[in-house]
């Protein structure tokens, strides 16, 4: 059961790692899609994971991992225990910045089954963003992918100046004031 | 002709959706062909009716006539009912032959000892299914055709599909009557209840797709082909394909029956140190569950796959088809540790 630490393995050039984690595949699929539309001026490589900690045996295959985003479903309490089960297999360097939670199915919240306050509670913990989105709407969607893209090219290091604990600390202060 | 019998065809006639009614007419054979071509199919259902009924009234159509029309319709609509399963027992092994008329001398004999007034009709059909419709009144009032109770026995098998009318009060006797005149012995119900009256019966004659072949040949292995050049990699790929394999062994690869709810009544008693005297009541917790589905079991088999629930799914919902109910009541085991649960 290895956990995943952000720097045992050396970046590849000008190309950016995207992890995703959630229990719904179908959706990771169509945000993975709807990235790959975007333009951009570098390689992305999106991988898919239902839970951590990931298959060993593809580890000497995966490349460095930039930026993980956790997908909370908020109209099944399923995915956030199973996101709460998965954090225990990442690395705490990768919190400096390096991962955001991604909560879904904003747009029913008369089908909520999972509290506001665990998602604030797991924000405190692991100090790390919350985006809220709704991926089932094409438009959202699109923009969900737009902000996350912008935040990988951070986290990979390819905006001069900008560092990923330095966006993170941004991002944090913005939510909270 | 009656006038009850006149309003029952025409209601009857109204249920039927437009488009239907001609061949329902047909199937009932009651009207010759030359007069079902005088009626007007295309204009509004209460004309139709009027129709129908003025030519019912030619041919003097008795309350008779009006039930198998009835049982026509629930035959072809039978998923707007609420059907439940009921199973006979035998105490001996004799074997006897079954006798149509004779069944029907029985049953008609018993039911009409007991209440005098009552409607009742039988059709068969060709897959051994008899249909039995019953319109219940009492000695002094006359039978409502309006709240009947259907049953469907198949004569080679021990099993009766009972569709109860408003009036329950009746249900014993129809029970009764169902014992005495099929030479069974006892009667209970079996738990399993849904609108989908053919999907009762693939559950009750093990017909539904199930699964013999405990083990599935996995593929081999190969290891570390996955594409790597592709820009959206799948990491779990082994454990998708462990959950299709075991939802697989658990609902088989075919169509589901069609079950809407499965409910679970769960009784436990509260364990404390008698001596502390914290809520000592001998009454138990009772907690109820409803799962409710336009198509309950195909929803199950799809909660894995699309990652909405661990893969082999609990016992307790995997079991519905293999017992052949979809009632529980859970209880605890008495005597035994307190953790492990029984269902009856």
């Amino acid at each position: 059961m290895s956990v995943l630490r952000p720097f045992d393995k050396l970046p590849a050039l000008n190309s950016a790692i995207l992890l995703l984690v959630g229990s719904d595949e179908g959706l990771q699929q169509k945000l993975a899609e709807a990235m790959l539309r975007e333009k951009k001026s570098f390689r992305i490589n999106i991988r898919i994971a239902t839970s951590l900690p990931l298959p060993s045996e593809g580890d000497h295959l995966r490349p460095r991992i930039d930026l993980i985003a956790f997908m909370i479903d908020i109209k099944s309490k399923y995915s956030l225990r199973n996101v709460e089960a998965s954090l225990a297999y990442v690395d705490a360097s990768f919190f400096l910045g390096k991962v955001c939670f991604l909560v879904t199915g904003v747009g029913r919240l008369n089908c909520c089954s999972v509290e506001m306050s665990a998602i604030w509670k797991l924000r405190e913990v692991y100090s790390s963003p919350v985006l809220f989105c709704e991926l089932e709407l094409e438009g959202i969607r699109v923009a969900t992918a737009q902000r996350l893209l912008r935040m990988l090219e951070i986290c990979a290091g390819l905006i001069p100046g900008v560092s990923a604990l330095y966006f993170g600390s941004l991002m944090s202060r913005s939510a909270n004031f | 002709m009656d006038e009850i019998v006149a309003e029952y065809i025409r209601r009857t006639v109204l249920k039927i959706p437009r488009d239907e009614i001609k061949t329902v007419l047909q199937k009932w054979g009651f009207l010759s062909e030359v007069q079902l071509q005088t009626i007007n199919f295309c204009q509004i259902k209460e004309n139709i009716s009027q129709d129908v009924v003025q030519l019912c009234e030619e041919n003097s159509a008795g309350i008779k006539q009006a039930a198998v029309l009835d049982i026509i319709y629930n035959h072809i609509y039978s998923n707007k009912r609420v059907w439940s399963v009921y199973q006979m027992n035998k105490t001996g092994e004799e074997m006897d032959f079954f006798d149509l008329t004779d069944f029907k001398k029985k049953f008609k004999r018993r039911l009409q000892s007991a209440l005098t007034n009552v409607t009742i009709n039988f059709r068969e059909y060709e897959d051994n299914a008899i249909w039995i419709r019953i319109a219940w009144g009492t000695p002094y009032t006359k039978p409502n055709q309006y709240k009947t109770s259907y049953v469907v026995y198949h004569s080679q098998t021990p099993y009766v599909f009972i569709s109860v009318s408003v009036l329950k009060s009746n249900l014993p006797l129809l029970c009764q009557a169902l014992v005495a005149a099929s030479n069974y012995h006892d009667i209970h119900e079996m738990e399993l209840r849904s609108h989908s009256l053919n999907s009762l019966k693939d559950i009750v004659f093990k017909r539904y797709s199930q699964n013999f072949q405990s083990y599935y040949p996995r593929p081999i292995q190969e290891r570390n082909v996955a594409p790597e050049n592709s820009r959206i990699n799948q990491e779990n790929r082994n454990e998708k394909e462990r959950i299709q394999r075991v939802n697989l062994e658990v609902f088989g690869d075919g169509p589901q029956p069609k079950l809407e709810f499965a409910r679970y009544k769960l009784e436990t008693m509260f364990k404390s140190d008698p001596q502390m005297n914290v809520l000592n009541k001998k009454e138990p917790f009772r907690c109820l569950v409803k799962f409710s589905s336009p198509h309950l079991l195909e929803s199950l088999k799809s909660l894995a796959p699309v990652g909405m629930a661990d893969a082999p799914l609990s016992p307790l919902l995997t079991c519905i088809p293999h017992k052949a109910r979809n009632y529980f009541k859970i209880k605890e085991k008495k005597g035994v540790s307190p953790r492990s649960f029984v269902s009856p």
